[in-house]
């Protein structure tokens, strides 16, 4: 049997000002976390990566990151993607205080 | 120092016109992302974990009041205020926007400064002795040799596709500031016996994922056999080096592979073609540059305002033990302005601080100033009597941390906090520790101590020629920090040795704890270093502060 496939989302970051970013269901890149689409085939997973790199105007790099459902919407799993939904730790950079003025 | 010809200015004016143009075409869709990457790296500018970054070259680490007020503008104008200083001697800055760089690469061309060599398989920024043009132990001044270096490795033509970067590190002095054995060249000015200036040659030297101190190739070069003797070693590991697998494409492992015999008497066989094709040209420049390179005229006067400020005022007393060196002339010091105050990130001045510095290096040092690749700037000479004042400047904007040399001067990368390619966060380890042994108070108590940090196994933090090197990992999705012993980077050079399985990022500080309380238990007296502590007892005695009588074999 194969191993379970665990869930996923779109990231990545936006070619003009490097923001991380992600993809949601309808299309949109928002630069919250929990707004992204939770992937849970690995089908629909390749093609949504597809479609991600395909626009090639809007976002650079993207790639799929493990994901898990949170009760606010999808979490990251490992600490790499934690650090990129909030900035860096030595300074109140990034999107830990500009996603406070959206 | 040396200032920019027509012919530097127009290279670097048509450079920034060309990557200006190339992200227009980025940026509307006639350039894709994997035509567009080699580009932007040629010109320094990174994607990593939060934003872009753009290193710009500090060549051999000199700089003047201009440029760094230029690199403050910067950071006001295009980035969040503040710059990195790396242990490449380069700045970065962390948070600018593409659509913003061919602006920021053009206020750099205005103060004669860049960002290309800054990435990619090339000969990158060379780096040299922090101290140079001012240490009272130095033969001669390198930076006009880095600078000839500079020129002649910019836009080679040959070597603008190496196996891998290429890194080449130069010092003056007998005491090697500048790592030279830890460089794929390292070059260490000698004298012969007829007591002409030359170069012991280095080649093979490395950190990252296979660290390697270099062999010694040429006992004594002379200088005018500088650059065909360079370009033979770059000619050689070009041809030779591996282009199959990328972690084993530095020439650390082409001597490794190849055998320190065989490539020296290939370095040679070569040299002996190269050497007739250089007519002298090189060295007509070379004399041009020294003439840059003349020392500023250094004034002689009283310096007893120095002597009653460090008799009076301890603050500036403890600042004064820590932060100077000596100068070549009696009445002058070499000021090293800590960029490490205890908590803030290793490495990172604000534009106010970059201004400050500015002002202090025009108005008491003769406009020069030096980064170190130890991630702080240099002051290279100032008359004693003014080092109350700039003592008093400094701390008014908190750089007069009295602390070079100690615990809490450490390198650290910027690790998983910023870089794409790190595995766990170096400047909280560096931030927490520094501030651990500052409320503890037993930093001074500890003595002279390099804790170097990197955020992954490319050894940007130069954790193996760390007294205490800390590695920081992934292991299994949870940050873990391996810990090394003994690491030496002067001239006594060493590869520290692995203490044994890792801790825990929040175990981290506490085992850093067990380590020096270890050795201050151990040592026979205040003046033995951990170092030499170190190399006396060997690792078991920290090893057993470490993980207990029975736990290193256990977890092993």
């Amino acid at each position: 049997m194969s191993r379970r496939f665990i869930p996923k989302v779109v990231t990545a970051n936006r070619l003009r000002e490097g923001d991380v970013v992600y993809l949601t269901a309808d299309d949109q890149w928002t630069l919250h976390h929990h707004q992204a689409e939770l992937i849970e085939d690995e089908a629909h997973a390749q093609l949504r990566l597809l479609h991600a790199a395909g626009q090639k105007l809007v976002v650079v790099g993207a790639y799929l990151a493990d994901a898990k459902a949170g009760p606010n919407g999808p979490e990251p799993v490992h600490f790499r993607e934690a650090f990129r939904t909030r900035g860096p730790s030595n300074y109140a950079h990034g999107k830990q205080v500009d996603l406070t003025h959206v | 120092m040396y200032d920019y010809t027509d012919f530097d200015e127009a290279f670097v004016r048509s450079r920034v016109a060309q990557f200006t143009d190339q992200v227009e075409r980025r940026l509307d869709g006639s350039l894709t992302e994997d035509e567009f990457r080699p580009l932007r790296l040629m010109n320094g500018l990174y994607l990593q974990l939060h934003a872009y970054m753009l290193r710009v070259a500090i060549p051999y680490g000199t700089i003047n009041p201009r440029q760094m007020r230029q690199l403050a503008y910067i950071a006001d104008t295009w980035d969040k205020g503040y710059g990195h200083f790396t242990t490449r001697q380069n700045i970065q800055f962390n948070w600018p926007k593409l659509p913003d760089v061919p602006a920021i690469l053009q206020a750099l061309a205005d103060v004669g400064m860049h960002a290309i060599q800054t990435s990619g398989n090339c000969v990158r920024n060379v780096t040299a002795d922090h101290f140079a043009g001012a240490a009272a132990d130095e033969i001669e001044d390198p930076r006009p040799y880095a600078e000839l270096l500079r020129q002649w490795s910019t836009d080679h033509p040959e070597f603008q596709f190496l196996p891998r970067k290429f890194k080449i590190a130069i010092t003056g002095s007998p005491h090697d500031r500048a790592v030279t054995a830890a460089h794929d060249i390292g070059l260490r000015m000698t004298r012969n016996m007829g007591g002409d200036a030359g170069f012991e040659v280095f080649v093979g030297g490395g950190l990252g994922r296979t660290p390697m101190i270099g062999h010694l190739v040429r006992d004594f070069l002379p200088i005018e056999d500088l650059l065909p003797y360079v370009e033979s070693v770059l000619s050689v590991y070009n041809t030779l080096g591996r282009r199959d697998n990328k972690y084993k494409a530095r020439i650390k492992i082409t001597v490794h592979e190849t055998g320190r015999d065989e490539i020296a008497r290939m370095i040679e066989a070569r040299f002996a073609e190269v050497r007739p094709l250089f007519g002298g040209a090189d060295q007509a420049l070379l004399a041009d540059i020294r003439a840059a390179f003349a020392q500023p005229d250094l004034q002689s006067r009283s310096v007893a305002d120095y002597d009653s400020a460090y008799s009076s005022n301890p603050v500036f007393r403890a600042w004064a033990d820590t932060n100077l060196s000596a100068h070549r002339k009696g009445d002058h010091a070499i000021v090293t302005i800590s960029v490490k105050a205890h908590g803030q990130t290793p490495g990172d001045a604000t534009s106010d601080q970059m201004r400050v510095i500015a002002d202090l290096s025009q108005t008491y040092g003769y406009s020069e100033l030096r980064i170190s690749h130890e991630q702080n700037v240099i002051l290279p000479h100032v008359h004693k009597a003014d080092l109350p004042a700039v003592h008093a400047a400094l701390a008014k904007v908190g750089l007069a941390t009295a602390n070079v040399g100690l615990l809490s001067d450490m390198i650290a990368c910027p690790g998983m906090d910023y870089c794409a390619l790190a595995t766990a966060r170096s400047i909280p380890v560096a931030q927490e520790i520094a501030l651990h042994f500052e409320a503890l108070k037993l930093e001074h108590d500890i003595g002279a101590l390099k804790i170097k940090i990197s955020g992954c196994i490319n050894a940007c933090g130069h954790h193996h020629v760390g007294h205490i090197g800390i590695l920081g990992l992934d292991r299994a999705g949870v940050e873990n920090y391996q810990i090394t012993l003994g690491g030496d980077a002067t001239q006594t050079a060493a590869i520290g040795e692995k203490t044994g399985p890792g801790f825990a990022y929040d175990e981290i500080v506490p085992a850093i704890e067990r380590i020096l309380r270890a050795y201050l238990g151990l040592r026979l007296h205040a003046e033995e270093t951990f170092l030499d502590a170190y190399r006396r007892l060997g690792m078991e005695p920290f090893k057993l502060a470490l993980y207990g009588s029975d736990g290193a074999s256990d977890a092993a």
